[in-house]
């Protein structure tokens, strides 16, 4: 007899084993370490191949857009270091980057240096998590370690500028709320030797020529260019498909522009492939934060974009001037205005396109916020891409994909 | 009198608005010829209803019945080969009607478009996931948050939230905090309607401390049994201390700590 579910007794839906085609279907997650988060795939498998997949989001659903209606626009830039929280700074430079677009208004170019300079890091670190979780996946634990040692200092790095190691809303709208401390860019040129060094020496050396690695992660979720055009992939699962297409390149944003950098492109379409696209961009990065360095040292020492309709003036002028304070006082109370309009801004975060699309009503609470998080789309390519795969690389596949559920369920 | 609070928009407000004080416009370009732009516009012809550049974008707006043959042509004639995102804005209260948007990436100029078109209140618009697959996804968190049907969409069901949600949370009719139905989701599904009363309302204060809750809460300096009513007043005690000494450090000779 089957067990009906009622509300006492739960239901075990999770096993159903033996239906009239063969087939069992079983649920991959929402608890799985593998999962990344939140995400629960449930698998049809016909012995050890998958029939069948289907990605069930919405476990960490927070309803951020609904939040970004009910809040003032600065109130909101600290509820987006929650949506990708691998690479927060993405986040807040993607919406206050859309939110400037939308005022017209440009950070001063000190804050644009900080600004890349910490996009660039939390690429770094974001890069770092996707190999540690990708190789512990797929078995391969020291790997894990030494990736999450490096990460560290990169955080580190990040809590002496803003503080924080995780949620750092290190990005104001119209620029950034602090200067460097005190030796910062000594420390981010050794941290940028040492991510050079161990890129090679350690993660390219454990993992590159390792046969396993090769084994498992070779020929192994392919995604031909168009499927990946057609999925809306973007950043490196785009790049690994052999499109060659970087924001930061194509319609470059603060000062990609006039930073010398390549864009990997992996033509394989392969899991492997991807890694490489990985490793490579690590060290393109670097290869910036090594030209932002020198960069710093000749801008003007002003972080805040002037728009005092929009922006409040810097705290001295605040405290000894009085229309700067009353201006002050109505942005905190009220919130800024900005004018009627819609916008949609793409930014190349560590995971792809990372787009604000807001609509102004010129309110100071945004009528309507669509946040395109690149995570979401990739997701929904995994119910395709895995369909005739073995259950044994369905872990690499997500491993590769990179998805983060913050920024999925938003 | 209690103040009249508008039931078609309960979305954030502000407390004061000048009464004098006009909303500016995001400055609208027109299409340069000979541009880029200006080739989409033409290949469109006369669906479009109107176009203009918004911050370096094209926007297009369109008849929402069109919007599959728009797209198409977008495609396959002016090389827009990834479809970006795709939701609507609720714009029910003003005028009845959904703004649905479109927006499409072209990766060899490195152009984005954005088709943009309304439809009424209760109106399905066709799918595109025949022509971009990531429509899939997109169609159904907008079917999910908003309720707008997608004509031709393989499996449109609820994505993000439950399958047995009642509601649209990005209606601007539905309040930040949830509805009733969201309130006692939890504990109509796990226990039944009749257990409302006894579990009660959702808590969703965090810092919530209830004062005469002896069976959560510690009450530092004022300990009282687990469970007791202390409702009506409540016996002082003070806090007793062990006076047996395990190990007397003091005692020794030897040196625990070379810094001392």
């Amino acid at each position: 007899m089957s067990q009906q579910p009622n509300k006492l007794t739960p239901f075990f839906e999770n096993l159903n084993f033996e239906r009239d085609d063969n087939t069992m279907v079983i649920n991959f997650g929402p608890q799985h370490p593998s999962a990344h988060g939140q995400l629960r795939l449930v698998l049809e498998l016909d012995g050890e191949q998958v029939v069948k997949a289907y990605p069930d989001i919405g476990y960490l659903h927070r309803g951020i857009e609904k939040m970004a209606e009910n809040m003032t626009y600065n109130e909101f830039l600290p509820t987006t270091d929650r949506l990708d929280y691998i690479a927060s700074t993405a986040n807040n430079y993607a919406y206050a980057l859309a939110v400037e677009k939308l005022l017209g208004i440009e950070a001063p170019r000190r804050a644009q240096v900080i600004r890349t300079m910490l996009l660039e890091l939390n690429r770094v670190i974001s890069h770092l998590f996707f190999l540690a979780t990708h190789a512990l996946d797929v078995g391969a634990m020291s790997v894990f370690l030494y990736a999450f040692r490096e990460r560290e200092y990169a955080m580190d790095l990040m809590e002496d500028y803003c503080g924080a190691r995780l949620t750092h809303s290190s990005v104001r709208i119209g620029g950034v709320p602090l200067d460097l401390p005190a030796g910062w860019l000594e420390n981010l040129a050794a941290f940028c030797d040492k991510v050079d060094y161990e890129v090679e020496h350690t993660y390219e050396a454990l993992l590159t020529e390792n046969r396993i690695w090769k084994m498992r992660l070779e020929n192994v979720g392919v995604i031909s260019a168009e499927e990946a055009l057609s999925w809306g992939c973007t950043g490196p699962m785009l790049r690994g498909s052999g499109v060659k297409y970087d924001i930061r390149k194509e319609e470059p944003y603060e000062l990609y522009s006039e930073l010398d950098f390549d864009i990997p492109v992996a033509e394989t379409c392969d899991s492997y492939g991807r890694y490489r696209l990985y490793m490579e961009e690590m060290k393109q990065s670097t290869r910036i934060l090594r030209q932002l360095i020198p960069m710093y040292k000749k801008t003007e020492p002003r972080l805040m974009a002037h728009a005092p309709q929009y922006i409040s003036a810097p705290k001295e002028e605040i405290m000894t001037q009085n229309y700067a304070l009353m201006q002050h006082f109505v942005l905190v109370t009220q919130g800024m205005r900005p004018p009627k309009g819609e916008v949609y801004v793409p930014t190349e975060s560590p995971k792809g396109e990372l787009g604000f699309y807001i609509k102004s009503e010129g309110e100071p609470y945004a009528y309507r916020l669509k946040c395109r998080a690149p995570s979401f789309f990739h997701t929904g390519l995994l119910q395709e891409i895995l369909v005739g795969t073995y259950i044994a690389d369905v872990v690499t596949i997500i491993g590769t994909t990179n998805i983060v559920f913050g920024e999925v369920d938003r | 009198m209690r103040k009249y609070t508008p039931k078609d928009n309960v979305q954030g407000k502000s407390y004061y608005t000048d009464r004098f004080w006009v909303a500016p416009r995001v400055p609208r370009e027109e299409v340069e010829a000979g541009s880029h732009f200006e080739a989409v516009v033409n290949a469109l012809g006369s669906q479009v209803k109107e176009s203009y550049i918004e911050v370096g974008q094209l926007v297009v707006h369109i008849d929402a019945s069109e919007n599959f043959a728009v797209i198409k042509t977008l495609r396959d004639e002016c090389g827009y080969k990834q479809c970006s995102e795709q939701s609507a804005v609720d714009y029910l209260a003003q005028d009845g009607e959904f703004e649905l948007f479109y927006q499409l990436l072209n990766h060899a100029e490195a152009k984005r478009v954005r088709v943009v078109c309304r439809i009424k209140k209760g109106e399905a618009i066709e799918s595109i996931v025949p022509l971009f697959k990531s429509a899939n996804f997109a169609e159904r968190e907008m079917y999910d948050m908003f309720g707008i049907k997608v004509n031709n969409h393989p499996f449109l069901k609820r994505i993000i939230m439950p399958d047995d949600w009642e509601g649209h949370p990005l209606l601007k009719t539905y309040p930040l905090q949830g509805d009733e139905f969201a309130s006692w989701y939890e504990v109509d599904k796990i226990f039944g309607k009749e257990y409302r009363d006894i579990i009660g309302p959702e808590n969703r204060d965090p810092a919530k401390v209830e004062r005469y809750d002896t069976k959560r809460f510690s009450r530092v300096g004022y300990e009282v049994p687990f469970g007791a009513d202390i409702s009506e007043g409540e016996k002082e005690q003070a806090i007793e201390y062990s006076e047996t000494i395990l190990v007397n450090y003091n005692a020794g000779t030897k040196q625990l700590d070379e810094r001392k």
